[in-house]
């Protein structure tokens, strides 16, 4: 079989064979049932006591949300000004420039919600105190975040009727003691040893063999890039990110990066069935995922296997597929596979520049990010997840003329007009935040920003079209990943994505907490012969099907105006 | 509300000395033991360093190897790649001309024999590899440039063709750097 497929297969098989377990291990640890790695506990210990925290506090829903807005909203503020201010902070050996107030409100919120979209270059762009102490640390906590944002919800259905939902700072703190530190560890000592940096020197210079002085970026890179899979962030070291060679140093690299970003939101689904005590129901959700995914990762095998018809058509030999944009060491067939996972989960992370990606890649690049849920982002892929079962209990319910139930909890108005607006809200960001940009691209091109507006695309006609629709689609999904050829860093993608993103990131967390809080607190009703059962065959397929009609009907015109236009008027076969 | 502030205020105080001087100081410790000491592996030749085993580096010489195209010229301080679009009219005037000087520097080999990478723009612009088959095809210009034993430059491109991974998964590659070094120690 050719090795370049053989390649995902076994990343994906490597990928379950960790996540499977580390789910069952989460459902212990956030039960505080007994696991091996209670030996943290002295730690943990100490961090509660630093802190002021007593992590025995039960929380209901809203204390929950106003624990995690606040430290939410501080990491905002240190971050915005550690940006701004980096030139005359300490640390920055290769004396690069502090951000202008635009550029850092878009880069601190887009790291504190998970995104990593980047409008700076890594290698220009901030000093390595800002790299470790803003964008590494909030690749932590905003993983952590999430994480604990979902076993709110696990906590909601664990008992049949409850207000108490656990404490907040003890599931933030156990995701980081427990999951994202030590996995971290073992995935940066394994970037290190296959040569990407880690030591603190700053920028080196050589002559090449061919006598051209070359300046090269360097710096502590390996732990960075570890919590940025892990952590489902993206956000590069480096400009090229996952491309560069230092960032992902050969096919093992590329392997254990792609698996680190995908066994979290699996082990998510996994300890959300162990930890309710409903594992069938987690098989379920884990089917309809893992289905959705391989709809997305075929087509784009094909297409980016198949290569470009138009070089095709000068003579030149694509038996290994479209090239440009991707690296030897890769090749397309992982390449592809990369954009597929980077796109459905939250990752962002890129190991070829999606905006040379054949024009079907890209529908399906976009569709991944507009779902949002097959696997989706830590912690929060569940969560978005949550509220396409909600919506497809309500639509349910209606086709056979019954209240609708979720594990035992009627679900009513309230809780079907929050999802409701949950759903309406992507659409809306997508479609409006693409529609100003084509208006301000059209009618002002002329503005005197940073980058004129009639400069921001690289590529001209549909592609891009696709290149405005991609970046606030990748905002909205808190993705990170870019078409990198729009001029972006420029005030008005900054204050829109900006905007796009704190909205898509904390109001898809409060709706679905408050969702479970809700429930969580109703009457337990015991299961009978006319409840409808969320962990069948059918109600999968229901599922599946809300969530295709829900996106068909939401982004179809966007998507013939971009990829799908240059597709059939430039690129078909 | 002020007790959150409290405690998130201390919390992230505490959560930044573990994760970010504890944590990375730890791995800057475990890279000293690495190839290149975690700052990057180099390549040293006749006590100086010539490159990064790593990082690609342009060569233009007909006497080389080169490599891929970059759309940052290898600058290892600016990385990117082209983010061409496929159907982008300029960029497919660009991947023309490419295969024109190919053409013209290589005479023997024909359009069917250049693979896509030797025409395509890497992602990051500083791809250190090239395809087997974008290797062969320079064999006879570089032959005839240093007068060599055309076999023997062959022989040197299957020393320094990679396999796949544990000779099972993903595609093989030449390291460009390393294989032009070795072919400068054959003189």
């Amino acid at each position: 079989m050719n090795t370049e497929l053989l390649g995902i297969i076994a990343t994906y098989l490597l990928t379950l064979i960790i996540a499977i377990p580390l789910g069952k291990y989460l459902a212990k640890v956030f039960a505080g049932e007994k696991v091996w790695t209670d030996f943290l506990k002295p730690i943990e210990y100490g961090i509660f006591k630093l802190s002021g925290i007593n992590p025995k506090d039960e929380m209901n829903w809203k204390q929950h949300l106003k624990a995690l807005l606040t430290i939410n909203l501080v990491w905002l503020v240190y971050g915005f000004f550690v940006l701004i201010y980096q030139d005359k902070l300490p640390w920055n050996p290769d004396g690069n420039p502090g951000m202008p107030a635009d550029l850092s409100f878009n880069s601190i919120i887009s790291f504190v919600v998970n995104c990593n979209l980047q409008h700076y270059s890594g290698e220009t762009g901030v000093s390595y105190l800002s790299q470790h102490y803003v964008m590494m640390f909030l690749q932590f906590v905003s993983c952590a975040t999430g994480i604990a944002a979902a076993v709110v919800l696990f906590k909601a259905f664990r008992d049949k009727t409850t207000t108490n939902l656990g404490n907040f700072w003890d599931f933030f703190v156990k995701s980081i003691t427990r999951l994202l530190l030590p996995l971290s560890l073992v995935i940066a000592l394994i970037l290190t040893f296959n040569g990407t940096p880690s030591s603190y020197e700053g920028k080196d210079q050589f002559i090449s063999v061919q006598g051209d002085t070359v300046n090269v970026s360097r710096g502590p890179a390996a732990g960075f890039i570890a919590i940025k899979h892990l952590g489902t962030n993206g956000g590069g070291w480096f400009g090229a990110n996952s491309a560069h060679p230092l960032e992902n140093p050969n096919y093992l690299t590329a392997m254990v990066e792609l698996i680190a970003q995908v066994i979290i939101p699996i082990a998510m689904v996994i300890a959300f069935g162990f930890f309710i005590r409903r594992k069938k129901l987690a098989w379920t959700i884990f089917g309809v995922m893992t289905i959705g995914m391989l709809l997305l990762l075929i087509p784009t095998l094909s297409s980016e296997l198949g290569g470009n018809v138009a070089i095709e058509k000068m003579g030149i030999s694509q038996t290994t597929g479209a090239m440009e944009g991707k690296e030897v060491r890769f090749g397309p067939a992982i390449s592809a596979y990369w954009s597929t996972v980077t796109t459905i989960i939250s990752t962002g992370s890129v190991n070829s520049m999606h905006d040379s990606s054949m024009p079907l890649t890209g529908v399906w690049q976009l569709l991944g990010m507009m779902i949002n849920s097959f696997y989706g982002g830590c912690g929060v892929g569940i969560l978005n997840y949550f509220i396409y079962l909600i919506i497809a209990v309500f639509i349910s319910g209606l086709m056979v003329g019954r209240t609708p139930e979720f594990l035992g909890h009627k679900v009513e108005a309230r809780e079907i007009k929050i999802a409701a607006l949950v759903t309406l809200l992507s659409p809306f960001l997508i479609l409006a935040g693409t529609a100003i940009a084509t208006y301000t691209f059209n009618n002002h091109g002329d503005a005197n920003w940073a980058v004129q507006p009639q400069n921001w695309l690289n590529n001209p006609g549909s592609h891009g079209f696709s290149e405005m629709l991609y970046e606030v689609t990748s905002s909205n999904a808190n993705n990170g990943s870019g078409f990198e050829g729009l001029g972006d860093n420029n005030i008005f993608w900054n204050v829109l994505t900006g905007i796009v993103l704190l909205l898509s990131r904390f109001l898809p967390i409060i709706g679905p907490i408050a969702i479970a809080g809700l429930l969580g607190a109703k009457k337990f009703i015991p299961e009978s012969a006319g409840t409808l059962k969320t962990d069948t065959k059918t109600f999968a397929l229901m599922t599946f099907a809300v969530i295709i009609v829900l996106n068909a009907l939401s982004y179809f015109p966007a998507l013939t105006l971009g990829p799908l236009a240059e597709y059939f008027t430039a690129l078909s076969r | 509300m002020k007790k959150y502030i409290i405690q998130s205020l201390r919390l992230t105080l505490v959560l930044i000395v573990l994760l970010c001087v504890l944590y990375p100081l730890g791995i800057a410790l475990a890279g000293r033991l690495s190839n290149g000491k975690g700052g990057g592996e180099k390549i040293i030749k006749n006590g100086k360093v010539v490159g990064y085993a790593l990082l690609g580096q342009s060569f233009t010489k007909p006497e080389y190897f080169w490599g891929r195209p970059s759309a940052v010229g290898y600058n290892a301080a600016g990385s990117a790649g082209s983010n061409k679009g496929p159907s982008n009219k300029d960029y497919l005037k660009t991947v023309s001309d490419r295969i024109d000087t190919l053409l013209k520097y290589n005479p023997t080999i024909k359009k069917a024999d250049i693979p896509a990478d030797m025409v395509t723009a890497s992602g990051s612009g500083l791809d250190p590899n090239i395809s087997e088959q974008g290797a062969t095809i320079q064999i006879k210009r570089i032959a005839v440039a240093r007068k060599m034993d055309e076999r023997k430059v062959a022989e040197l491109v299957v020393k320094h063709t990679d396999g796949p991974y544990l000779g099972l998964f993903g595609p093989t590659s030449v390291n460009v750097l390393k294989l032009n070094l070795a072919l400068d120690e054959l003189k």
